[in-house]
């Protein structure tokens, strides 16, 4: 009796990861060396490579690129600090959560993107909007985690205290933070994400100055594909070193509980 | 009568603030409505507050109109638009772009992710592929695409489910990888087959976390699918606002705007009521 093996497990386990995406280069190789398609957009991955060398010897791909971070990291601690104090004041105070609440919940649905517009209007095209911009994009998220963290601590917990006779900022500072912690990290991750995100709506939209975006953005317009696929990987390692390092830190911050939320 | 024995019981038992606060079943719960108006009627003077400071600021005109229209002007415009019929004709279009895209994205989202979660072996060969694509946000693959598919309809379809696929993908596989291995344990000693396994214990134990992927799914489609519109097009809500912003007219941007708002409450409110019916079972147990 034969037995029926499924090819897919001769592959060795740690090599399987790696099928698809050597199928797919191969694939675009032979697209490009036997010209199945005589389109520009095939270019071929060495050109790519070299694209890369040659704008980071001259300094171009890092100019982007710190000018991209420099704007995102302005923005992410301003909008987060904004956020962790509204979201502090909605989860402590039922009179503020109830006055700011629902205003707060309505002005959320809207969409980031659709801010720009107007931002651009108030504060032009440099870096002061995109600063603001990326601001309310790491806002929002951390708002809202850290009033989930500091509803969400248990009854028990604060009973516990006032037995113990602690003041109210104890109460905060010792039994109230640190079960919010990590809800309030979860909200600092996201909007670490999502500023991100706005990095490159706000370069899209707001085209002037330096940065990875307007590298696309430049790339597409000349019909340069070489330079959008670099601009491309680049954002990508831009996210994975962002998820990594804040998984990472979330883990040393977080290490009492012994295990990681959001690792992705 | 179970009401009279209830509060009867309530009265005369254990008299704590902590058991008036919340009553089981009285016959009119005056302090639950009193808290929900009082929450309701505290929800209105911060927002009258700023749109009337922001009215004065307009009328006095401590603001250039063109840099910020006063509430009013922004109310009547909407009128406007809404009664031209303007504003229904480019919602329509952007929410049938959302549907298709949306409608795309979830259901290879969660093909992919039901395989994941349930085979090892798909898992080994795609989460990696799967990862490496994910950590490019949207909106850093629309150059790309706009350069492979130009900017026409397939653009928008393929970012919007592009971003539907992603969160619902992962929650999907993390769902399915989330189900605690005591439910099967207990299903097999029932004797289920796979299907019913499926059917019965793993599917709805993963129900949750799989619908919150759908719910992600569909604000990220919605954000992608404006920014899609500012970029690229020619109709739909994002393209009200470019145009609006074009001929410095803020009056057409903030009515649209609010309409971005509201489709996305909505669409968010549509899902959370469903997962309220769905999910009925799950709530009665509490």
């Amino acid at each position: 009796m034969t037995q029926f093996v499924n090819p897919l497990t001769l592959i060795p386990k740690p090599l399987r990861g790696w099928v698809i995406p050597v199928l797919l280069f191969t694939w675009w190789w032979a697209a490009y060396r036997f010209s199945w398609t005589d389109s520009e957009l095939f270019v071929p991955i060495s050109k790519v490579i070299d694209t890369g060398w040659r704008m980071s010897a001259s300094g171009e791909l890092w100019q982007s690129l710190g000018a991209s971070l420099y704007r995102m990291i302005t923005g992410f601690v301003l909008g987060s600090a904004a956020g962790l104090i509204v979201g502090t004041l909605l989860g402590v105070s039922r009179l503020f959560e109830s006055l700011v609440g629902p205003s707060f919940h309505t002005i959320k649905q809207v969409s980031l993107l659709a801010w720009i517009p107007l931002i651009s209007v108030w504060f032009g095209l440099g870096d002061p909007a995109k600063i603001a911009f990326l601001s309310l994009a790491a806002f929002f998220p951390v708002v809202l985690n850290t009033f989930e963290g500091i509803r969400s601590v248990s009854r028990d917990h604060i009973e516990v205290a006032r037995i113990f006779a602690y003041s109210p900022l104890q109460v905060f500072l010792k039994v109230v933070l640190p079960s919010a912690t990590p809800s309030i990290f979860t909200g600092i991750y996201l909007a670490l994400i999502y500023a991100w995100l706005a990095t490159l709506g706000a370069e899209y939209l707001l085209t002037s100055g330096l940065g990875i975006g307007n590298l696309l953005v430049d790339g597409r317009e000349h019909f340069w594909m070489d330079q959008v696929l670099l601009g491309v990987i680049v954002v990508g390692l831009v996210g994975f070193v962002l998820n990594w390092s804040a998984s990472k830190v979330e883990a040393r911050l977080l290490r009492w509980r012994g295990r990681s939320v959001a690792q992705f | 009568m179970s009401t009279t024995a209830s509060t009867l019981l309530l009265g005369d038992g254990v008299a704590s603030p902590a058991h008036t606060a919340k009553p089981a079943k009285p016959p009119f719960n005056w302090h639950a409505l009193r808290q929900k108006a009082s929450r309701w009627l505290l929800a209105w003077p911060v927002p009258l507050a700023v749109l009337l400071a922001w009215q004065l600021a307009a009328q006095y005109e401590l603001i250039p109109s063109q840099i910020l229209p006063s509430p009013l002007t922004v109310a009547a415009t909407f009128a406007d638009l809404f009664n031209t019929g303007e504003l229904q004709t480019h919602t329509l279009i952007s929410l049938q772009r959302v549907l298709w895209g949306f409608l795309t994205g979830a259901g290879l989202g969660i093909a992919l992710g039901v395989a994941m979660g349930l085979s090892p072996l798909a898992k080994d060969y795609l989460y990696p592929t799967f990862k490496t694509f994910a950590q490019v946000p949207s909106l850093g693959w629309l150059p790309l695409l706009m350069m492979l598919v130009g900017i026409d309809e397939a653009l928008k379809i393929i970012l919007i489910a592009k971003s539907a696929f992603v969160p619902i993908t992962l929650n999907t596989y993390k769902g399915l990888q989330g189900v605690p291995n005591s439910y099967i344990e207990v299903a097999k000693v029932y004797g289920f087959n796979r299907w019913q396994l499926l059917r019965r214990v793993v599917l709805p134990a993963a129900f949750p976390p799989i619908w919150n992927g759908v719910r992600y799914g569909l604000t990220h489609s919605w954000l992608a699918l404006v920014g899609v519109e500012l970029l690229a097009s020619s109709e739909g809500v994002g393209f009200l606002i470019v145009y609006g912003r074009q001929l410095y007219q803020l009056d057409v941007v903030l009515a649209a705007v609010i309409v971005v708002g509201g489709v996305g409450f909505a669409l968010d409110k549509i899902l959370a009521l469903i997962e309220h019916r769905l999910l009925r079972w799950r709530r009665e147990a509490f």
